[in-house]
């Protein structure tokens, strides 16, 4: 029988670590993302690893490269005023080639916003948010089990690519309890960075296998533009070694692409969700259906690098008629969707943005809309006789 | 005396300092320092943070990293905690240390946790082009104090001694005859728990150009005119000292036991050599004392 367990998102999200092999962890309080530090500072020393509670997020997340480096994996977890201060360091470890973990539980902003109403508003922060081109993996999660899941992917992304990887929660999955499955050791699937073929062979940038700092092999970790060996490089050289560091991360989109398609053949309309939203999306295709109206759903839980191909596919065979993108910001994935599918099908958005989230019913109402008066008057015909 | 020369990276080769700078000093005594201490280059890690400074790591044959603009220090602790037996130096200028990563700074002392931090302290921001930073002596001109310096500065030593590091000394890169900063740097190295060796050191590009001292010599010079070692401090000092520190008279009182000719003077030598817990042996404290305790827990449920 397997072990059930009716867990948090942020408990869910702290064990995933742990059983991803986090051994280093420095953070900072800052809701909703605390009870992951909490649960950090409580089982890391007894199991033998390290935390230590920094003096701020900037701290956290130069001690966690730094340990990194020392040959740890490591993670931190805030929101969003940590995680702006944060950027500078995400930089650093993106072109360091450093493998870490951020996790982002989204609040209200910008600022101390809305403290701590729900958001999805990081999503381009997380993908832009420091300086530069640079490469960064970002995930997320739509349930207790799925968080679970997706922070041992992000540390398996972080040790397969060697960089950093960003997960995005926010304020209702991190606080929502579910009763889940609970993994059983060697269930899923961890990954640990590669040893070099030696330590003599070992280039610290832009090669094969990872050497700690004290490993055997002196070398030098710099945010400056680098050679293999972590020498400064200029002009021609820096721009060779950018666009390699690129070309790692986006020529491997589809490898590390992890969604669910639940798309109906004679879907005509598709609903891109992530992270929290998809529940109500879900919802709000039930709800459709008993309408008449045959929607289907894509759940991305890798974000960036954004699944294009996999887009492109699903509205592939022009089946579909509309797309819809509902999302807790102003307006964010919707822009790469409508990129992506321009001149194909319309896009339409639907934003909420006052901390709360988006219901099934305002999913379906878009919808039906968005498809025209005649699927606007049967929807509200079924509405009047289903409440007289 | 070790050849200088084998510690260093031929591939950074010439280092990007102004002649008659005063880093390569300090960068020479560490490496002297280390060598007597008999550590293999494997066992230490230089890690820098940004400013002219700053890129010491880059020419040092140790385990290197050169990290962000003030953050130096957190990026050691992560390295420290993470594997203990590394011998971690952290390079900073004095407002990489004392500005932008003051916060880190007074935290890192606070934790006595087991780094060695060497402060170049030029009085200000070489790197960007001279700017006023949080050492700038009072009426110093910089390139952004052009009629002279209004906001008073810090005294980095006196700081990290109230904010609980274990070893703090402070030396020049001027008259090395006694070799008292390769001592100092070799005490610290040696300490076990947060130490501190701040080296006053010559910018004469920006520091001696803007202030009329144009010539590294006569920089030095006034380094040496400036400085005071503790041990020359008269008794009354050194008892009004101790007695401020044991907090047993009134500042005021304090006050008024200052000899005249001491205003002005920055003290030198070695302000505090303490055995204190040392941070990463408190933490493996720690988890040895949750995890013998959980084993007896579940042997008694057992
Ligand atoms: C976040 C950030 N702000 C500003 C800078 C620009 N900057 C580079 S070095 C430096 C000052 C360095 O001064 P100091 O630490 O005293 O070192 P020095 O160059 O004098 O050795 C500044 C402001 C930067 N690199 N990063
Ligand atoms: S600018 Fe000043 S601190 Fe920087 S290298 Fe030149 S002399 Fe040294
Ligand atoms: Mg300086």
């Amino acid at each position: 029988m397997k072990k059930r367990r009716l867990v948090q998102g942020n408990e869910a999200c702290a064990q995933g670590g742990l059983y991803a092999g986090c051994d280093f962890y420095a953070g900072y309080p800052i809701t909703p993302a605390t009870e992951i530090l909490e649960i950090m500072a409580r089982e890391m020393p007894r199991q033998g690893r390290v935390f230590i509670q920094m003096e701020d997020e900037i701290a956290s997340i130069s001690a966690i490269i730094g340990a990194a480096w020392a040959g740890a994996k490591t993670m931190t977890a805030t929101s969003g005023p940590g995680f702006s201060l944060m950027q500078e360091g995400i930089g650093y470890a993106a072109i360091t080639e450093t493998p870490c973990v951020i996790v982002d539980s989204q609040r209200w902003g910008p600022s101390t916003g809305q403290p701590t109403k729900t958001s999805q508003a990081d999503l381009m922060q997380a993908r832009w948010g420091t300086h530069g081109d640079h490469p960064v993996i970002v995930l997320t999660a739509s349930g207790v089990r799925d968080t679970f899941e997706m922070t041992v992917e992000a540390f398996n992304f972080a040790e397969r690519y060697r960089v950093p990887v960003i997960l995005l929660l926010d304020e209702v999955l991190s606080h929502l309890r579910e009763d889940i499955y609970w993994p059983e050791p060697g269930e899923l699937e961890v990954i640990d960075r590669e040893p070099p073929s030696s330590p003599e062979a070992f280039a610290p940038f832009g090669g094969h296998g990872f050497l700690p700092l004290g490993g055997g092999k002196r070398f030098n970790v710099t945010g400056m533009a680098h050679d293999k060996q972590g020498f400064v490089a200029r002009g021609a050289q820096a721009a060779a070694g950018l666009r390699a560091l690129m070309e790692r991360i986006e020529g491997q989109t589809m490898t590390m692409a992890r969604y669910s398609e639940e798309i109906p053949d004679d879907a005509e309309t598709l609903i891109v969700a992530y992270g929290i939203t998809v529940r109500a999306a879900r919802r709000a295709v039930q709800l459709l259906a008993a309408e008449g109206l045959v929607a289907g759903l894509l759940e991305l839980r890798t974000l960036w690098p954004f699944p294009a191909e996999l887009l492109r596919g699903a509205i592939q065979g022009g089946q579909i008629k509309r797309v819809l993108v509902p999302e807790l910001n102003l307006g964010q994935l919707v822009l790469e969707v409508e990129r992506i599918l321009a001149g194909q099908v319309p896009v339409a958005r639907l934003g909420r943005v006052d901390g709360y989230l988006i219901t099934p019913e305002q999913i379906a109402e878009a919808i039906t809309e968005q498809a025209g008066p005649s699927a606007e008057s049967k929807r509200q015909r079924r509405a009047a006789h289903a409440t007289s | 005396m070790p050849r200088v020369e084998s510690y260093l990276r031929g591939e950074e080769l010439p280092h990007v300092w102004c002649a008659g700078c005063g880093n390569g000093t300090i960068v020479r005594e560490l490496i002297q320092a280390v060598d007597q201490l008999g550590w293999s280059k494997d066992e230490v890690a230089v890690i820098g943070g940004i400013g002219c400074s700053g890129r010491t790591p880059f020419i040092l044959d140790f385990n290197t990293m050169h990290t962000t603009h003030g953050r130096a220090l957190a990026f050691a602790t992560g390295v420290k905690l993470a594997r203990p037996e590394l011998h971690v130096v952290v390079a900073s200028g004095d407002g990489d240390a004392s500005g932008i990563g003051g916060n880190h700074f007074i935290h890192a002392c606070r934790r006595n946790i087991d780094l060695t931090l060497l402060v170049f302290n030029n009085g200000l921001y070489g790197q960007t082009g001279g700017q006023l930073a949080p050492t700038t002596p009072m009426g110093a001109r910089t390139a952004t104090t052009r009629t002279g310096n209004i906001d008073p500065p810090f005294d980095i030593a006196q700081l990290a001694l109230a904010a609980g590091a274990s070893f703090v000394a402070r030396t020049t890169t001027f008259d090395n005859q006694d070799q008292e900063m390769k001592r100092f740097i070799q005490l610290a190295l040696a300490h076990r728990g947060f130490s501190l060796v701040e080296v006053l050191c010559q910018c004469p590009t920006y520091f001696g150009r803007m202030n009329g001292l144009g010539d590294p010599h006569e920089m030095l010079f006034h380094l040496r005119d400036e400085t005071l070692p503790l041990e020359e401090l008269p008794e009354v000092l050194h008892r009004w000292e101790e007695q401020v520190r044991a907090q047993t008279v009134s500042l005021e009182q304090a006050k008024g036991m200052l000899p005249e000719e001491l205003a002005g003077k920055i003290l030198t030598g070695i302000f505090c050599n303490e055995d204190r817990p040392e941070y990463t042996q408190s933490y493996q404290e720690l988890q040895q004392s949750l995890q013998t305790h959980d084993k007896q827990e579940k042997a008694g449920v057992a």
